[in-house]
């Protein structure tokens, strides 16, 4: 992957915390050298507490790093926060719907801030919720609607914007193993279909697998453990190989 | 699936209690009515006058323009005094909310402001402002300002980090971000602080009006006074009552429209 393709981009990054060399100070990501091509799902996994969700934070835009340069399309995110209006989209670990809105109104938030005309917004947000296969709730407050049908709509919310870079944080670990499969085959495939770039952070090697095309393990502080790429069509017995290995690497 | 037990409509069962519960409301006022009215019997007018005269009273100043207007300009008072606190208090509540630096410097300014009485702050209107409007206005706004400000300031210091970062994400103008996450966020405590408000700006306009005004309810209350009639006192105060529980329900209404999408449970506390 030449620097060209990338998208995403971490050189040399490191995030630190609080004052460096106190007790309180801590490294939350030690040097790190990070690509994301276009097009590409990269599954970001790690154990809770080694730098994922600051990572996650920095590529949004919503954290700046210590030192390094991440950059967005060749661009600062934190620095030109509002220029990626409609470029970014994210998709949290809790649904984060609002309250006070349908499920209609909050898939067309992000459009909102768009400007988009009241008229094909609307549609546009309908249509995201019936893909999700929501047709039916679209004005039901998120009190009336389950775990699984708030985290739809916050992934429709995602979509709808039509973002370019998808970011996930463990969107799916909240919910029964059941639900998160149906809504993870949904979300690659809609990523797949709409030819985004995604990352998508989660602490479930199995998730990791199933989702990414690429898989990238962390250790702390947020240094890159294995960085391989793992295609749909990656044979059992090799897959297994690749899940021993990152245990290992989680385990020590 | 959705959740039943948070969008099922009340059972049947519920609608049937608003009646024994509605009575239990009007039953205390009915008995003090009633212990007033026997009380008439054996005391005289201008201690305990009838209720029959208190409710003559009340129909003469609502019939008569003079007496109305009154009425209407305390009322215009308390809503004057509580829009100007509620103005400044925002304004105060949102800057102390953005800089620690002022809110280290207005909050204890504040606290004092509310430990001032209101009598004290009627003595200070009129040394330091000559026209009864101005006057009225600066003693309303300074005694219900602490409270809007801290008040708006609870709400805002209370609003869900993670909601906040989720609009965020979407790279919201200045003016989106208030108009789709800000306030109707805070909207329930500018409800219930305008609520809590209009109590203490009722007590307070009155106190106000007594000591420094030509008009008004708190005038006609003095009036009453001087001339020893009781059931004119009593059927001004209950305008200024009948004004703070329109009042209140109206906010109730708002309430129920703007909330319509909080989830009821069956079971109450």
């Amino acid at each position: 992957m030449t620097v060209a393709d990338r998208i995403i981009s971490l050189d040399r990054v490191t995030k630190s915390f609080g004052k460096a060399g106190s007790k309180a100070g801590y490294v939350a990501v030690d040097n790190l050298d990070l690509g994301v091509e276009r097009g590409q799902l990269l599954a970001l996994l790690g154990k809770t507490g080694c730098g994922k969700s600051t990572i996650f934070n920095m590529i949004a835009g919503l954290t700046e790093p210590t030192s390094g340069t991440v950059r967005v399309d060749g661009r600062n995110p934190f620095r030109e926060f509002d220029s990626f209006r409609g470029k970014i989209a994210i998709v949290f670990q809790g649904d984060r719907l609002l309250p006070w809105r349908t499920a209609v109104q909050n898939v067309e938030l992000g459009l909102e801030m768009l400007d988009m005309p009241a008229g094909p917004r609307g549609n546009t947000a309908l249509r995201w919720l019936d893909t999700l296969g929501l047709r039916g709730h679209e004005q039901d407050y998120p009190h009336a609607l389950s775990g699984g049908m708030r985290q739809r709509v916050s992934i429709a919310r995602a979509f709808a914007t039509d973002a370019d870079i998808l970011l996930c944080d463990e969107p799916f670990s909240a919910l029964d193993e059941m639900t998160a499969r149906a809504l993870r085959a949904a979300f690659v495939q809609l990523v797949r279909d709409n030819g985004k770039t995604a990352v998508f952070i989660t602490h479930s090697i199995n998730e990791a697998l199933e989702i990414g095309d690429r898989l990238v393990v962390l250790k702390r502080p947020a240094t890159i453990a294995i960085d391989i790429p793992v295609a749909a069509a990656t044979p059992a017995t090799e897959r297994e190989a690749i899940r021993c290995r990152i245990q290992d690497v989680l385990a020590a | 699936m959705t959740m039943p037990e948070a969008a099922r409509p009340e059972p049947a069962g519920r609608s049937m209690m608003i009646g024994p519960r509605g009575l239990f409301y009007v039953l205390p006022f009915v008995v003090l009515a009633g212990l007033w009215q026997i009380g008439s019997l054996f005391f005289p007018p201008f201690l305990f006058p009838s209720l029959v005269d208190v409710f003559r009273r009340c129909i003469d100043i609502l019939t008569s323009w003079s007496q109305l207007s009154d009425v209407l300009a305390t009322v215009g008072r308390i809503l004057a005094g509580l829009a100007g606190a509620f103005i400044v208090g925002a304004a105060l509540a949102v800057s102390m909310f953005r800089s620690r630096a002022v809110n280290d410097f207005l909050s204890p300014m504040l606290t004092l402001f509310q430990g001032i009485p209101a009598l004290s702050w009627v003595v200070f209107a009129i040394i330091w402002f000559h026209g009864i409007e101005p006057r009225i206005f600066f003693i309303m706004v300074m005694t219900t300002l602490p409270a809007f400000t801290f008040q708006v300031l609870g709400a805002l210091q209370g609003m869900s980090r993670d909601l906040m970062e989720m609009v965020m994400s979407f790279r919201p103008t200045r003016t989106k971000l208030f108009r789709t996450m800000i306030i109707p966020a805070i909207l329930p405590d500018i409800l219930t602080a305008w609520k809590v408000n209009l109590g203490n700006a009722s007590r307070v306009v009155v106190v106000a009006e007594l000591v420094g005004a030509t008009g008004g309810v708190g005038y006609e209350l003095l009036q009453q006074q001087q001339l020893f009639d009781m059931a004119g006192a009593l059927a001004w105060t209950l305008q200024l009552v009948f004004f703070v529980l329109i009042a209140q329900s109206v906010l109730t209404q708002i309430e129920n429209f703007a909330f319509r999408y909080r989830a009821a449970s069956e079971r109450s506390l």
